[in-house]
């Protein structure tokens, strides 16, 4: 709990996980390793002590002659000198002839199972607190003119044998452990190759621009297909969400623009027609408003064109002078209508830059519109275009009202500024503006004038 | 029946009372009573181990080592049937003792020897701490003028040539007695064909049978006999300075070492002490005494270094088969009838037991 609060949004590592799993299933086999291999050579070196008690076993039997009075036994001292010479084992032996002690420890337990033939049977049992390993053999012998059976044993402990087996295990376990120590910097290093496409495409994908809907197109490992088949599925669907709508409100926007001028003409028509003061007023608000709302539409027209224009960036090389007077010619009607003295500078030589012509011509349009709108009566506005070294600057200049508050935030969808109470307008101008510079490359700066008025200057840096 | 009750009556009074339940040949306090006694059951004589105990008394003031001299018949029969309690047990009767050992009588003893041989001990229970060579004497008076013999085979020549000399003046160890003695004659059998013709001719020359070596040494020393075969070297090394009459011989053909082994029984009363005083007997001052005395030294740097006819018997498994009664009967009948030949029953050459 601490944990995830600390790290917020963290979860759990994949790299220390990986590596975790790694030692834990070192540790693992390095246990079963060592299990085996000890395993192995408890069996292996069983079997070939057994095969010396065998050998053993057999030589002593061997060693047993019938005399006249009894029975000789020529017990070889190289056989238990090699039986005990592995760890230095304790020897323990009987001769029994029919059941009968003869020599040796009388008191050695007797085979589970009586031994048949020549070969001898093996098992194991305690005796004077110590493991036995067995092995005993029979042989007939014709004692006194009779038959008789001789069981000969012979058990020795294995110590050494067990000492190896144990010996064997460690050094399995230890070569193990040491692998395991070498792979510790190899498993970080795969751990990190592992989760290195992630992070790459994590980057890719992050180093997006806010408004970049193409699908992702990176080089990735076929396990990580699925996540990106993911995430373009979801731009995907995002992007044609977000057309839906934008190509909803443009159709909103001309259905409505059409019949708003069919009624302004019919306003104004039947304002040139009456002569009733009254009604003429009431007209005359009639055509404002629709006016208005006509502006607004073709706001929004302008917006879902520069959004398009934006996402299916088709850049030309233009002439931006010839832009900007083909603005201020087209707004003139306005300037004069309202008696405003509009100037220029810059525009009598051909500035070359690269972009969209229309979205250009779209943002000065919305630059010239919103300084003849605040300008009062005989105010001037001056337009020009300054190039530096480093950027171009295309100014336009009022000396309306100016701004209050916070000029950067009058950029946003649908904001006014403070102080605009008695125009009308859509908040949107800027946030086209400044749509544009960003598609270009560029910003838009709002800011007052000293003299009073506002400055709205677009700069676009030298590619 | 009365006799298992009776049996089992007199091992019931014998481990109450260990001590007195075996035959003792001498016992000796080194350092003073009230110091914690630490008991010692062993076969060398007291003369023998008297330099280094002493030592060891001087070193450790708190301690006192009773040592207790017996047979190593006895040693085995004290240790195995009647339980009785020591902290350490010393001998040379190497068969014996490794059955002992091997038996389980024997416990563990964590102690660092460096320099000790691998086949000097057994496991970490049986410690050899002591090279004894097992030497052939002759009283030079007894020879006479005869050249001394060079090898086993020139011994018999010299014998055989010399009946009046050396009839019934020839000692050797009675395997029917001494533990050590029947080890002797094993090894021999196991070392050489021509023992057996040595044996013959002891026999018939009415040799003489004893239990140790301190009592052949007498008899050579008091001119009763010619020749002691197989005696412990270190015994004879404490007269052969100051009595000329004394020779060691050389036989080339081999030389057997016995090893004397200690260990701490399981049942030590104060095992502690018995692993002091083992440290102690191991200890390189303590090994250079016993290699003064042996003339050899166990311990490479110790004493002298072994020659080269030099037979050392090793503490081995295979020691277990002399102990074996079959082989153990077959070889004493084989030893009876070379040596006791037309002996009229009832009249064996065997002298009775030394006190």
């Amino acid at each position: 709990m601490i944990r995830t609060m600390m790290r917020p949004g963290g979860g759990v590592s994949l790299r220390r996980r990986l590596v975790w799993q790694f030692i834990l299933l070192s540790a693992v086999l390095v246990a079963g390793l060592a299990f085996t291999v000890g395993w192995v050579a408890d069996r292996a070196s069983r079997a070939s002590q057994d095969a010396v008690l065998g050998a053993a076993v057999t030589a002593v039997a061997d060693g047993i002659r019938s005399v006249d009075d009894g029975l000789e036994l020529e017990l070889p001292y190289g056989t238990f000198s090699m039986l005990g010479a592995m760890g230095e084992e304790r020897i323990f032996y009987a001769v029994r002839v029919d059941g009968d002690p003869a020599t040796g420890y009388d008191d050695l337990p007797m085979p589970p199972m009586p031994p048949e033939g020549l070969v001898p049977v093996f098992w194991s049992t305690d005796f004077r607190d110590a493991r036995l390993r067995l092995a005993s053999v029979s042989r007939s012998l014709l004692i006194e003119d009779r038959a008789r059976q001789v069981v000969v044993t012979l058990g020795q402990t294995r110590h050494g044998q067990a000492a190896i087996a144990r010996d064997t295990a460690r050094s399995a376990a230890w070569a193990a452990a040491a692998f395991m120590a070498l792979a510790l910097p190899v498993a970080l290093l795969a751990a990190g190759a592992v989760l290195g496409p992630i992070r790459r495409l994590a980057q890719v994908v992050a180093a997006r621009g806010p408004r970049d809907l193409r699908p992702v197109r990176h080089q990735t490992p076929r396990e990580l297909q699925p996540l990106l088949r993911s995430i373009n599925g979801l731009i995907a669907r995002l992007r044609a969400a977000l057309e839906m709508t934008e190509t909803f409100i443009f159709e909103a926007a001309h259905r409505i623009r059409t019949p708003l001028s069919l009624v302004r003409t019919e306003a104004e028509l039947a304002l040139s027609e009456t002569d009733d003061p009254a009604t003429a007023a009431r007209l005359r608000r009639i055509v404002r408003a629709v006016g208005e709302s006509s502006r607004s539409a073709n706001q929004i027209l302008d917006h879902a064109m520069v959004l398009y224009r934006s996402d299916q960036f088709a850049a030309g090389p233009l002439d931006i002078a010839a832009i900007v007077q083909e603005v201020v010619r087209a707004t003139a009607p306005i300037a004069e209508m309202r008696e405003i003295e509009v100037t220029t500078e810059g525009l009598a030589l051909p500035v070359q830059m690269h972009g969209d012509a229309r979205m250009f011509e779209i943002a000065l349009r919305n630059l010239m519109d919103n300084a003849l709108k605040y300008t009062p009566s005989e105010g001037h506005v001056h337009v020009a275009i300054r190039p530096s070294r480093t950027e171009l600057r295309i100014e336009v200049l009022d000396d309306g009202r100016g701004i209050e508050g916070d000029p950067a935030a009058l950029v946003a969808r649908f904001r006014r500024g403070g102080n605009v109470g008695d125009t009308g307008g859509s908040g949107l101008g800027l946030t086209i503006v400044s749509e544009v510079a960003a598609a270009h490359g560029g910003r838009l700066i709002v800011a007052p004038r000293e003299t009073g008025g506002t400055c709205a200057a677009l700069s676009f840096p030298w590619a | 029946m009365r006799r298992i009750i009776i049996s089992l009556g007199l091992t019931a009074w014998l481990s109450a009372n260990p001590a007195h339940a075996f035959e003792i040949e001498a016992e000796q306090d080194f350092g003073l009573p009230p110091a914690a006694p630490i008991e010692v059951l062993s076969n060398a004589d007291i003369e023998a181990m008297a330099a280094v105990l002493t030592d060891f008394a001087a070193r450790h003031p708190t301690r006192r080592v009773h040592y207790v001299q017996a047979s190593s018949a006895e040693i085995q029969r004290a240790i195995r049937d009647e339980g009785a309690r020591f902290d350490l047990v010393i001998s040379s009767a190497m068969d014996l003792q490794m059955k002992l050992a091997n038996d389980g009588f024997a416990a563990s003893v964590e102690l660092d020897v460096p320099g000790l041989p691998d086949w000097a001990r057994w496991r970490d229970q049986l410690w050899g701490m002591a090279l004894e060579p097992v030497v052939t004497l002759a009283s030079r008076r007894g020879f006479g003028d005869l050249p001394l013999p060079r090898s086993r085979r020139e011994l018999i020549a010299t014998l055989r040539e010399n009946p009046d000399r050396f009839a019934g003046r020839i000692a050797s160890y009675d395997p029917e007695v001494s533990g050590v003695g029947y080890f002797l004659v094993s090894q021999d059998d196991q070392g050489s064909d021509g023992f057996w013709r040595l044996a013959e001719v002891m026999g018939r020359l009415d040799a003489r049978l004893f239990c140790c070596s301190g009592d052949m040494i007498e008899e050579l020393r008091a001119g009763r006999v010619a020749l002691a075969y197989n005696v412990v070297a270190s015994y004879a090394a404490r007269f052969r300075p100051d009595d000329p009459d004394l020779v060691q011989l050389e036989l080339d053909d081999y030389v057997l070492a016995i090893l004397r082994s200690a260990f701490v029984p399981v049942a030590a009363p104060d095992p502690e002490g018995g692993e002091l005083l083992l440290a102690h007997l191991l200890s390189p001052w303590s090994q250079g005494i016993i290699a003064d005395s042996a003339g050899v030294a166990l311990i490479p740097g110790t004493g002298p270094a072994p020659g080269p006819s030099l037979r050392p018997i090793r503490l081995d498994a295979g020691l277990l088969v002399y102990d074996d009664r079959l082989r153990r009967a077959s070889l004493l009948s084989e030893w009876r009838a070379a040596l006791i030949q037309d002996m009229p029953a009832g009249e064996t050459p065997t002298t009775p037991e030394a006190p």
